[in-house]
């Protein structure tokens, strides 16, 4: 029966994704002091995505899944923002 | 442990995680509706919406974040823990991590509480004489970190039987699906807070 | 594998577990008897939003107030459409077929996750009995109609949080269903079960389970926000608060749109399942009935706003949704001309379960039609909110699904229970089925273009002859409905005895014995061929 173990992250890898994290949130709280006019909800969005996708790449062990569930995942955000593009469409041409 | 087993418990976790990933998409899209909501008043309010987070204390909100982040890294090191073997590193970690969850529930508790003082609340006569934008930013402050709250108070439940079956030994090296598992909500509550913090906190 | 009678096999209905008497099948984990569990439960509530929809028949067949007043009218229509959307036609094909055979068609002893199977039941009954609830609490019936529109679901002073708690927990457990499914059908395929090597209703009930899974908890959020409006002034859906009630619209049908793809899309896997055996032929086109699954599950997304279309909604958004609207028919079309052509040059037989999958193609292609009439911008102005749509959605969900889920029934009974039903009685039901139904519903059409309202108690003089007609087909069909059912059940004691394979089907359900044992089959089969294989001996050939 072939075994494959289950992929360990070391201690040190969670760690660094921490710092990063942290150094992210801290761009992000400086960012409400440049006037982006428009685009500070984009800019905040985006943060925020990076931060998500590396909590769900590294903390949630995606990047050792299977292909099946990146695709499924990666999906479902498709969906979702397929969905509100959708309802913009009767928001923004009113 | 035989192969044999090892290669059954195996085969049921990759069927428990794959349960936990579907179950997490579900919570994904039930906070996708509160999420599409906001941004179509945002859009159509912004400048209210500007001036309501002004309400928030985005350094509580900062502080939060770094709580549900760093818990986020230890739920994770508990997991290699006790992949590791270390049980009682495991349960350490694992204690951290509520500890951290606590804390965020209780700057929390200090937020709203502020905000019930000044009769910031959904329904009540300061709120109704608010600027429209105003209003409906205050019914989705609390109906979002209400939600996420609620979350927060299950993922603690989860990571205290975590502990006490860490403890027995129910939980270990060759059985860790529940602590997997519950690491992976606990994950999705910090996913949810990464984006409603700079949505409500970071707009001023 | 094993094809004795059940005499030597001990079938599910019979084990002994862990439990004794009442509770063996109350807190059985086991897929068959959960499934069982679920049936009898729909039938009761079927039953009761049947004698719901006959009671507005009898109000509606003269004008004015006939047996009684408004208030009671909008009640009723509510309640017959919450629990017939969300106990009976969402629920019911995964639940009943889909917990029955989903184990059993792809080779397993169960389904991936036994007892939160067991809590998806017990979580669906809580929603139902709630939604009963609903009708007795202290403040009256709601009166929303079952789509809970605001502003006056916020403003309702009727037991309307019941209703919506109802359908939140219907909608939970609908999602841990679908949950189960995808894991199951993942994880516990036979060996040398490919994908494409899964037959047909597996399939249906995949596609599915994604619908269930990601449209659900829109819906479960919704109802969690009007809650809030009625007891916290919430505001997102109140104007005077800045809100905008047509939200909700969207958020609502951006579950409920795919919800009626839930309802249809394993009944469109049973008669894929029924053409086949009944033609003793192979699917036609088994890759593309397939691929307009998942197409119709993905497409069937973008949609949503053809409910919304006169709500007062962006052109550039009703120009879209009406586009998307007549994408969507496209793979429904391609499954009627694989049906047709599994059934061309086939060996026919027309026993009741080929009967009723051949009138659900001709009652589910005219609801079809009349979707794409509603789906038409210009036509939907004439007969948006006329009984022309409560026509159209009949015709597509109990004429659809409906006859789908009789065919099923008639197709699996002989496997679930070990009998025979009685065939020349199940003819004449589904005589006064399908006799009653068209006269039910087709003159709804007529007096909906001509102008009669839905959700009406009363109406002009000019719509009398069509309501006429309709409440008596109405009555001819409850005759059908019951005939069939009695056939049932008496045939499950009177019943001739089933062999293992009645139809001489080439499905693995076909193969274990009248009613299954316990762990469905005595060893896991090992799949070698792709499905649908039809002559002697088909299991151990090689394609």
């Amino acid at each position: 029966m072939k075994q494959e173990e289950a992929h360990v992250s070391s201690y040190f890898s969670h760690a660094v994704v921490l710092v990063f994290l942290l150094t992210l949130t801290t761009i992000s709280v400086l960012a409400t002091g440049w006037h982006l006019g428009a685009l500070t909800v984009a800019a905040a969005l985006v943060i925020a995505s990076i931060k998500a996708s590396t909590v769900i790449t590294y903390f949630m062990h995606m990047k050792f899944e299977s292909l099946f569930l990146k695709l499924v995942i990666t999906g479902v955000f498709v969906l979702y923002v397929l969905v509100i593009l959708i309802t913009f469409i009767d928001y923004l041409l009113r | 442990m035989s192969g044999q087993d090892n290669y059954i418990e195996q085969q049921d976790r990759e069927t428990g995680k794959l349960g936990m990933w579907i179950f997490l998409f579900t919570e994904l899209f039930l906070f996708g509706g509160l999420f599409l909501v906001y941004a179509v008043f945002r859009a159509k309010y912004s400048a209210d919406f500007h001036a309501a987070a002004a309400e928030l204390n985005a350094l509580i909100g900062t502080l939060n974040t770094v709580f549900l982040l760093t818990s986020s890294m230890t739920v994770a090191m508990s997991l290699t823990a006790m992949q590791k073997n270390n049980r009682n590193l495991a349960l350490f970690l694992v204690f951290v991590t509520l500890l951290l969850a606590a804390l965020f529930m209780m700057n929390k508790y200090f937020e709203w509480s502020h905000k019930f003082h000044f009769k910031l609340y959904p329904g009540s006569e300061v709120l109704k004489n608010l600027p429209h934008g105003e209003l409906l930013f205050f019914g989705l402050y609390y109906m979002m970190t209400g939600l996420h709250a609620l979350h927060v108070l299950v993922g603690m439940v989860l990571l205290s039987i975590n502990m006490v079956k860490i403890k027995t030994g129910r939980v270990n090296k060759m059985h860790y699906l529940l602590l997997e598992n519950s690491a992976l909500y606990w994950h999705l509550v910090d996913l949810i807070w990464i984006f409603i913090f700079p949505l409500l906190y970071l707009i001023t | 594998m094993s094809n004795s009678e059940s005499g030597t096999h001990i079938s599910y209905l019979e084990y002994k577990g862990k439990y004794k008497g009442i509770l063996s099948w109350l807190l059985s984990t086991d897929h068959k008897r959960i499934a069982l569990l679920y049936f009898y439960t729909i039938t009761v509530f079927f039953f009761i939003a049947v004698i719901l929809g006959e009671l507005m028949r009898m109000e509606l067949i003269a004008p004015g107030q006939t047996i009684m007043g408004p208030q009671t009218y909008n009640g009723l229509f509510t309640i017959h459409g919450v629990i017939m959307i969300f106990v009976i036609v969402i629920p019911a094909l995964p639940a009943i077929f889909g917990n029955f055979f989903l184990p059993i068609l792809i080779g397993a002893k169960d389904v991936a996750f036994p007892r939160l199977n067991l809590f998806s039941y017990y979580l669906f009954l809580i929603g139902a009995i709630l939604g009963v609830l609903s009708q007795f609490a202290g403040n009256g019936p709601p009166d929303t109609g079952w789509t809970f529109y605001v502003p006056y679901s916020a403003q309702s002073s009727t037991n309307v949080i019941f209703a919506l708690s109802a359908a939140f927990v219907l909608g939970f457990s609908s999602i841990l269903t679908g949950l189960n499914f995808i894991v199951t059908i993942h994880r516990m395929r036979a060996p040398g079960m490919g994908w494409f090597r899964m037959p047909l209703f597996p399939w249906s009930l995949y596609a599915t389970a994604w619908i269930q899974v990601l449209a659900t908890p829109i819906i479960g959020i919704t109802l969690l926000m009007v809650i809030a409006e009625r007891v916290l002034n919430i505001g997102f859906f109140d104007p005077a608060l800045g809100g905008d009630p047509v939200l909700f619209q969207h958020l609502f049908w951006i579950y409920s749109h795919p919800a009626v793809y839930i309802m249809v899309l394993p009944a469109m896997g049973i008669v894929t399942e029924i053409f086949p055996t009944f033609s003793q032929k192979p699917v036609f086109g088994y890759t593309a009935i397939l691929f307009s699954s998942l197409a119709i599950a993905f497409v069937g997304y973008f949609v949503w706003g053809h409910h919304m279309f006169t709500a007062g909604i962006s052109y550039g958004s009703r120009w879209f949704f009406s586009f998307l609207t007549f994408i969507v028919a496209v793979p429904s079309a391609i499954k009627v001309f694989n049906w047709i052509s599994t059934m061309y040059g086939g060996s026919i037989d027309l026993k009741p379960p080929l009967l009723y999958a051949i009138s659900f193609i001709f009652l589910f292609m005219i609801g079809g039609f009349t979707g794409l009439t509603l789906g038409a911008l210009a036509a939907n102005i004439q007969v948006h909110d006329t009984a022309f749509v409560v026509a159209h959605f009949h015709y597509i969900i109990f004429g659809g699904m409906g006859f789908a889920t009789f065919a099923g029934i008639h197709y699996w009974y002989p496997k679930m229970f070990g009998r025979m039903y009685n065939n020349n009685i199940a003819y004449i039901a589904w005589g006064f089925n399908f006799i009653g139904f068209n006269l039910l519903y087709f003159p709804q059409f007529v007096i909906g273009i001509q102008g009669m309202p839905r959700r009406y108690f009363d109406y002009l003089p000019q719509f009398q002859t069509g309501e006429v007609i309709s409440t008596i087909g109405g009555f001819i069909l409850l005759i059908g409905l019951v005939l069939m059912v009695f056939n049932l059940v008496r045939s499950n004691k009177h019943g001739a005895v089933a062999p293992a394979n009645p139809w001489h089907g080439v499905t693995l359900e076909w193969q274990i014995p009248s009613p299954p044992p316990h762990e469905n089959f005595d060893e896991i089969p090992e799949i070698k061929t792709r499905p649908y294989l039809f002559g002697s001996s088909t299991k151990d050939k090689s394609e």
